[in-house]
C-alpha cells in the first residue's frame, strides 16, 4: 500500500492533517503489523491526508522508562523530538497505548507538546462525523464481542467509552468481562514485562485474563493495543484448545466492517 | 475530694494531648525526610479530591454494604467524640453533664444519636472482627499481614468496642439520665445500690476516658493513623494521569551534555543519586502515602502480579516503607542525625523479585480509598535497581541495547520499520 512518510511530504511541499505514530510492534511484529495495515487502510477510506515517520520513528522510550533506565528513555524521546518538531508535527494519532501514553502525557517535560489520540478515539470521530461508514450487513453484526481493557488506555489515561463506541456502532452485543472499565485485569505486559519472562507465581496473568474473556462465551476479544493482543491471543490458545477465540484489535474489525 | 480528681485528670490530659502532639512532629519530621516535590498547584481540584475522597469515601462506596459500616465508624468517631468535650469539662472541673442546663432539649437529642451511633459502632466493629477472624477473606489473610499486623487490626476494633460499651455503661448506671440505647441496659443493673451505680459510672467514666487517650496515643504507632492522614493524603494526591511517570530533570541535564558536551558546566558536581534505594531518596508524597495506609489491601487483591502468586504485593511495598521510614525516625532519634546502619529500603526489606512482578498497571492505584500510589515508590526502586546498580535480568539488557542500536526493543533492522507498507 502507498503510505507517505514525513520526508516525502516536505520535499513534495504538503503536510499531513495528523501523523501516524505506528510503534514499534505496529512495525515489526508480523500479527501487529496486520493492525497497522488496517488502521492505514481506514484512513486512506475514509480520506484522511496522513503520514509515517517510516524509518525516522524510532521506540519512544516506553519499555527502557518502566523496566528503569531514565536515561535510555530520555536519549529517544530526545531523538524523536528532534525529528517531530523538525517536521513540526501537530496532531499525532498511534494505534500503541504504550506509545499514545508516553507521547501525550510524558513528552511535553521534554519539549515534545503535540495533540496526540488513540486509534479508538479517532475511530470513533471518523464514525461520528461520517467519514466512514459502517455498513449495514457487517459481518460482526448479531455476533458477541468481549472488549479487555488495555492498561494504559483505561487506568491510565481515563478512555473506556471510546472503544466501546465503536464496537457498539457495530450492531453487536457487547459482553464485558467480569473485571472491565477501572477494574479491569492486566494483560500481563505492561512495565516491560514483554520483554522478559514472568517471574515464578502460581499461574500466568495473560492465563487468568484469557479465563475471563473465554468465560464471556462471546465470539472475539476486541483488544486495542498490540502487546494486549499478544497476551490474550497466547493466554486463549493455551487455555483453549476447542473453540479458538480470535482476538482482534478494532482496527481490524472496523476495517472489515466499513462500506 | 473532687478537687484532686480534676486535677489528676488534668495532668493525665496533658500528659496525653502531648504525647500525642510529639510523635505526630516526629512523624511529619519523617515524611519531611523524603524529596522535596511541589503539590500545590490547582487547589480547587485538590480540595475536591479531600471531599469526595477523603471526606465523601468515594471509592470505598464500590462495595456499599462495607461503605456503609466503615462509614458508621467514621461518623461515629467524629460525631461521638462531640461528647468528649463535655467528658473533659466534667472531669477538670468535677461537675456533671456540664452541658446539660445550657442546651435544653438539644442535650437529649444529642446524647440519644450518640448512643445510637455508639451502638451501630460496636455491632459494625463485630462484623468486621469476624470477617477477618471468621470468613477470613482472602486480603485479611495474607502473608503481609501475619504477626503485628494482624493484632493490631484487631486490637483496634477490640479497642472500639470496649470504649463504646463503657460509653453505654457510663450512662445506664447514671441515675439522672434515660437514654435510648442505654436504659435498655439499665435493667441488669437493677439490683444496684446508689453507691454501687455511682462506683460503676465514675469507674466507666474513667477507663471510658483513659481508654481514649490511650486509643489516641496508639494511633500514630498504628495503621488506624489513616483517620487523620486520609485527609492530606487526598489534598495532594496526584493530578496527573495515572500513566505519567515523573521526569528526571537530573538524568535530562545528563542526555543533554551527552549530546551537546559544549552545555555542560565544569566544576560542578556529580549529580545526586538516581531513582530511590532508601526511604531518604522517595518524595515526602511517598512517605506520607505509607503512614496513610490501613493495610486493608484493596491493591493487593486487584494486583494481577499479586493474584497470579508472584512475590509483589503493593500493600507491604507500602508496609515495608513505614517500616523502614520507623526505623530511620528512629536513629536519627538517637544519633541526632542519620548514621548509616547498613541497611536499605530496597533489598533489606523490598527484594528485585518483588520489584521485576510489577507490570505498571495501575491497578492498585486505582484501588486505594485514600490516594495512595504503591506503583510510584515500585517505579523509582526500579530506578535505583537499573541505574545505580545495573541490575537488569538478561532480557532487559537485551531489551535496551536493541532499542539503542535499532531503536526498537527487538533486533530487526531499523531500514525495515516501514517494510509493511510494502507487503501486501
Amino acid at each position: 500500500m502507498k503510505v507517505s512518510t514525513m520526508a516525502e511530504m516536505m520535499a513534495a511541499g504538503t503536510k499531513p492533517e495528523v501523523l501516524f505514530w505506528v510503534g514499534c510492534a505496529g512495525s515489526f511484529d508480523q500479527r501487529a503489523q496486520k493492525i497497522t495495515k488496517a488502521f492505514a487502510t481506514i484512513l486512506d477510506k475514509a480520506g484522511v491526508v496522513y503520514a509515517i515517520l517510516g524509518k525516522e520513528e524510532a521506540c519512544t522510550g516506553d519499555p527502557a522508562r518502566r523496566a528503569g533506565n531514565e536515561f535510555m528513555f530520555q536519549m529517544m524521546a530526545y531523538q524523536n523530538i528532534q525529528v517531530m518538531n523538525a517536521y513540526e508535527i501537530k496532531k499525532i494519532v498511534t494505534t500503541c497505548p504504550h506509545c499514545f501514553n508516553t507521547l501525550k502525557n510524558e513528552y511535553p517535560a521534554l519539549g515534545g507538546n503535540y495533540d496526540v489520540i488513540h486509534h479508538t478515539q479517532f475511530l470513533q470521530e471518523l464514525i461520528e462525523n461520517g467519514k466512514i461508514k459502517i455498513s449495514d450487513s457487517n459481518e460482526w453484526k448479531g455476533k458477541t464481542i468481549t472488549y479487555h481493557d488495555s492498561c494504559y488506555l483505561g487506568r491510565s489515561n481515563d478512555i473506556y467509552e471510546a472503544p466501546r463506541k465503536v464496537l457498539e456502532s457495530l450492531d453487536v452485543e457487547l459482553k464485558e468481562m467480569r473485571r472491565c472499565k477501572s477494574k479491569g485485569l492486566c494483560c500481563g505486559a505492561g512495565g516491560a514485562q514483554m520483554f522478559k519472562e514472568e517471574e515464578k507465581g502460581t499461574s500466568r496473568i495473560n492465563m487468568e485474563r484469557a479465563d475471563e474473556a473465554i468465560e464471556t462465551k462471546a465470539d472475539f476479544v476486541a483488544s486495542a493495543c498490540p502487546f494486549c493482543n499478544t497476551m490474550m491471543t497466547d493466554g486463549i490458545k493455551n487455555r483453549d484448545e476447542e473453540v479458538k477465540t480470535e482476538v482482534l484489535d478494532i482496527a481490524e474489525i472496523i476495517a472489515k466492517a466499513i462500506q | 475530694m473532687e478537687y484532686i480528681s480534676g486535677i489528676i485528670f488534668l495532668i493525665l490530659s496533658v500528659i496525653a494531648f502531648y504525647s500525642f502532639a510529639k510523635k505526630l512532629l516526629t512523624i511529619k519530621r519523617n515524611i519531611h525526610l523524603g524529596r522535596q516535590v511541589e503539590l500545590n498547584d490547582q487547589p480547587l481540584e485538590r480540595w475536591k479530591n479531600v471531599f469526595f475522597l477523603a471526606l465523601g469515601q468515594k471509592k470505598m462506596f464500590k462495595n456499599i454494604p462495607v461503605a456503609l459500616l466503615h462509614l458508621i465508624l467514621y461518623v461515629g468517631f467524629i460525631i461521638i467524640n462531640i461528647e468528649l468535650l463535655e467528658i473533659i469539662v466534667d472531669g477538670v472541673f468535677g461537675t456533671h453533664r456540664f452541658f446539660e442546663p445550657y442546651l435544653g432539649i438539644l442535650y437529649p437529642v444529642l446524647i440519644n444519636s450518640f448512643e445510637v451511633l455508639a451502638a451501630l459502632v460496636f455491632i459494625a466493629c463485630i462484623i468486621f472482627l469476624s470477617r477477618r477472624n471468621i470468613i477470613r477473606l482472602k486480603r485479611f489473610i495474607s502473608n503481609d499481614l501475619t504477626g503485628w499486623p494482624k493484632t493490631d487490626a484487631n486490637l483496634i476494633l477490640i479497642i472500639e468496642i470496649v470504649l463504646m460499651g463503657l460509653f453505654l455503661t457510663m450512662n445506664a448506671a447514671d441515675p439522672s439520665a434515660n437514654f435510648m440505647i442505654s436504659s435498655a441496659i439499665k435493667p441488669l443493673l437493677s439490683n444496684l445500690n446508689e453507691h454501687q451505680l455511682h462506683a460503676i459510672e465514675q469507674s466507666a467514666w474513667w477507663i471510658h476516658i483513659l481508654g481514649i487517650y490511650g486509643f489516641m496515643n496508639y494511633l500514630p504507632y498504628s495503621k488506624h493513623l489513616h483517620i487523620v492522614l486520609a485527609f492530606p493524603n487526598a489534598y495532594y494526591a496526584s493530578l496527573e494521569p495515572k500513566g505519567k511517570m515523573h521526569n528526571m530533570v537530573s538524568i535530562q541535564n545528563e542526555v543533554l551534555y551527552a549530546m551537546q558536551p559544549e552545555l555542560a558546566p565544569t566544576n560542578v558536581a556529580a549529580p545526586e543519586k538516581f531513582g530511590a534505594k532508601d526511604v531518604m531518596d522517595l518524595s515526602w508524597k511517598n512517605l506520607m502515602d505509607a503512614y496513610s495506609c490501613t493495610e486493608c489491601g484493596r491493591c493487593s487483591a486487584a494486583c494481577p502480579a499479586n493474584s497470579t502468586g508472584k512475590l509483589l504485593s503493593p500493600r507491604k511495598i507500602m508496609m515495608d516503607t513505614r517500616d523502614r521510614l520507623e526505623i530511620v525516625g528512629k536513629n536519627i532519634d538517637k544519633n541526632g542525625q542519620f548514621v548509616d546502619d547498613g541497611k536499605t529500603l530496597l533489598n533489606d526489606h523490598i527484594t528485585v523479585e518483588e520489584l521485576r512482578a510489577c507490570t505498571t498497571c495501575n491497578a492498585c492505584v486505582e484501588e486505594c480509598p485514600v490516594s495512595i500510589s504503591p506503583l510510584d515508590i515500585i517505579l523509582e526502586l526500579r530506578r535505583s535497581l537499573i541505574m545505580e546498580d545495573s541490575n537488569a535480568p538478561s532480557e532487559w539488557n537485551g531489551m535496551f541495547s536493541n532499542i539503542e542500536n535499532n531503536f526498537a526493543p527487538w533486533k530487526f533492522a531499523p531500514d525495515d520499520r516501514d517494510a509493511w507498507t510494502k507487503q501486501s
